[in-house]
């Protein structure tokens, strides 16, 4: 198959899935439903899923590791953490606000992560995740306690597991944020290629590559925040996806990016509409759903790559 | 020109790189030398202003590196490091065509395509440019990165062991390409040797460096004699002369 032939079945199947989660639902289809509810919700997922696994791409560049993700290097916790703590010290503030106070958090906590792993002295490709995930852990033990003292433990809660039951037209649009950076991300793709080569051949080339960096993470973290905010967090989307395009076509952003936001919006939607259709008439959250599925293909990965890269 | 003043990198108290003052000749192959730990790819990464001095300068065509701005100077100096280990997956082309990137800010022109393939072709790499790096051998990846700094067609190339895991055949055709671009395109040429016999045989220049000093320098006739060596490497050599050649034995 050309690979002009595979984008094209590929935007086929991702139209097909699209098609399908705005037809499935409770309640008979009428057009109020379809622009209030199926619509955005779809949309919503989309815009998630894109941007999800570019901002999980970004990351494994900037952290030269495969296995890192916003989950899972404490990027969506400190969202969450910032979350709450604007909710506690601003519960008025408009959305948006309230969203570039995560994204702030969501970089600090990502900054963090990075300085704990350069002071690792011999890291292998294991031990990058999992410092991740035992920051992760801290954090949020930090937000539980934040949250349980101001009795804000079901707000927690929401943005702990992915959910896009109660997307509605009007609470989902900071979402479209996520597609803007995915096309700041298209543009700037040579340079994050050449920043994912390693700092001294970034720098040796010429680049900036504290600003490439910065570029990165800020991308990282204003993803992170938006869905986290408006529908929580998703895990293993940022590495499943990425994943397993580098796979097929490698890791040159140029012509990997496009994919790797298809296939992030790809799995969203069809990780959305299992939790729909397995128990109909109620939902199981997307979170859960891709915790299940999405962790099953990491763990493949991760025995199938490190059999090959030691 | 590449020039330093004082460059001197320290770790704690102890100098790795102790107040290093050279010239190093234009369009002229010069090989450094000395034994491991001796400051060789310390004084590389500062010079390409991969590593912040402690204290010091270089200059580069009377350029401060650590002042001038990074895309300036990889249009005027390319190096290659000792290891270039990538957890990207890229293509040998892509590698490649990633060195014309300071020219060409990923535009490719066809003078740049042109100068793309020329490289691969030179590294005799041309029938793996659309592997993966990860499915090809450690010679073949140490080839493909000397192809992408060839292809940033810089007049300075820095080398920091460009032989490493190279088999002899692509040894000799590495040294031959690096004395070509000397000669035929006047390049200026510094690389990190550890075999002796190949910096004799194909440097105008040799720099002996010990415990983060240069010790000597000088051409081969200079360099290429068992009391500099002993003193550089601390072991016994002979000297023997072939073919217009010094060459060193040391093996048992
Ligand atoms: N991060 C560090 N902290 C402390 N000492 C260091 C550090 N990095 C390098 N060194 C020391 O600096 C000295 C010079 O290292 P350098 O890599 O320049 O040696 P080299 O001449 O290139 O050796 P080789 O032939 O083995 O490549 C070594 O003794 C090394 O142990
Ligand atoms: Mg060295």
């Amino acid at each position: 198959m050309s690979s002009a032939a595979a984008v094209n079945a590929a935007g086929a199947a991702l139209l097909a899935l699209a098609t399908a989660s705005m037809l499935v639902g409770v309640g008979d289809l009428s057009t109020e439903i379809l622009l209030a509810s199926r619509i955005p919700r779809t949309l919503a997922l989309l815009l998630a899923g894109a941007g999800l696994a570019v901002a999980g791409v970004l990351m494994q560049l900037v952290a030269q590791n495969r296995f890192v993700e916003p989950s899972t290097a404490g990027t969506a916790q400190s969202a969450s953490l910032g979350m709450l703590a604007v909710t506690i010290l601003a519960p008025d503030a408009p959305v948006v606000v309230k969203m570039l106070c995560a994204a702030i958090a969501a970089l600090v906590g990502t900054l963090l992560f990075l300085r704990v792993l350069k002071a690792i002295p011999l890291r292998s490709t294991l031990t990058v995740p999992l410092v991740g995930i035992v920051l992760g852990g801290i954090i949020w033990a930090a937000a539980t306690f934040l949250a349980y003292r101001y009795d804000l433990m079901q707000m927690l809660a929401s943005w702990s597991t992915g959910d896009f039951s109660t997307v509605l037209r009007g609470r989902y649009e900071v979402l479209w944020i996520a597609l803007a950076l995915t096309i700041v991300a298209y543009v700037a793709a040579d340079r994050f290629t050449i920043a994912g080569l390693g700092r001294d051949s970034a720098v040796g080339l010429g680049l900036d590559y504290r600003r490439v960096v910065g570029l990165a993470l800020t991308i990282v973290a204003l993803v992170t925040a938006a869905t986290v905010v408006t529908v929580g967090t998703i895990p293993f989307l940022g590495l499943v996806a990425p994943n397993i395009v580098s796979l097929i076509v490698g890791d040159n952003l140029r012509r990997s990016l496009p994919l790797v936001a298809g296939l992030g919006a790809g799995l969203m939607l069809a990780c959305d509409l299992l939790g729909r259709l397995v128990p109909y008439p109620f939902e199981i959250p997307v979170g859960t759903v891709m915790g299940v599925a999405g962790g099953g293909l990491f763990l493949y990965l991760l025995l199938r790559r490190d059999a090959r890269l030691g | 020109m590449i020039e330093t003043q004082e460059l001197t990198r320290r770790y704690d108290k102890a100098a790795v790189v102790d107040a290093v003052s050279l010239q190093l000749p234009e369009q002229a192959f010069t090989a450094i030398i000395g034994a491991n730990g001796a400051g060789k790819s310390t004084f590389l990464a500062m010079v390409s202003r991969l590593m912040p001095a402690s204290a010091g300068r270089a200059f580069v065509d009377g350029l401060d590196v650590a002042t001038t701005s990074g895309d300036v100077l990889a249009r005027r100096l390319a190096i290659l490091r000792q290891d270039s280990a990538v957890t990207a997956r890229v293509t040998v082309r892509d590698l490649v065509a990633f060195g014309r990137y300071p020219h060409s800010r990923g535009r490719l022109t066809a003078e740049d395509r042109a100068q793309i393939e020329d490289a691969l072709d030179f590294l005799e790499l041309a029938p793996l440019a659309d592997r993966f790096l990860d499915e090809i051998s450690g010679g073949q990846r140490q080839r493909a990165f000397v192809a992408m700094v060839l292809a940033q067609d810089t007049d300075h190339l820095l080398l920091d062991e460009p032989l490493n895991n190279l088999d002899m055949r692509h040894a000799a055709g590495m040294m031959k390409l690096l004395r070509r671009a000397v000669d035929e395109r006047g390049r200026t040429v510094v690389a990190v040797l550890h075999d002796i016999n190949f910096a004799s045989c194909y440097a105008d220049h040799i720099v002996a460096m010990r415990d983060g000093r240069v010790i000597a320098e000088g051409p081969p006739e200079v360099i290429v004699t068992p009391s500099v060596l002993e003193a550089v490497y601390g072991i016994a050599m002979e000297v023997v002369s072939v073919r217009g050649y010094r060459s060193v034995h040391y093996y048992r």
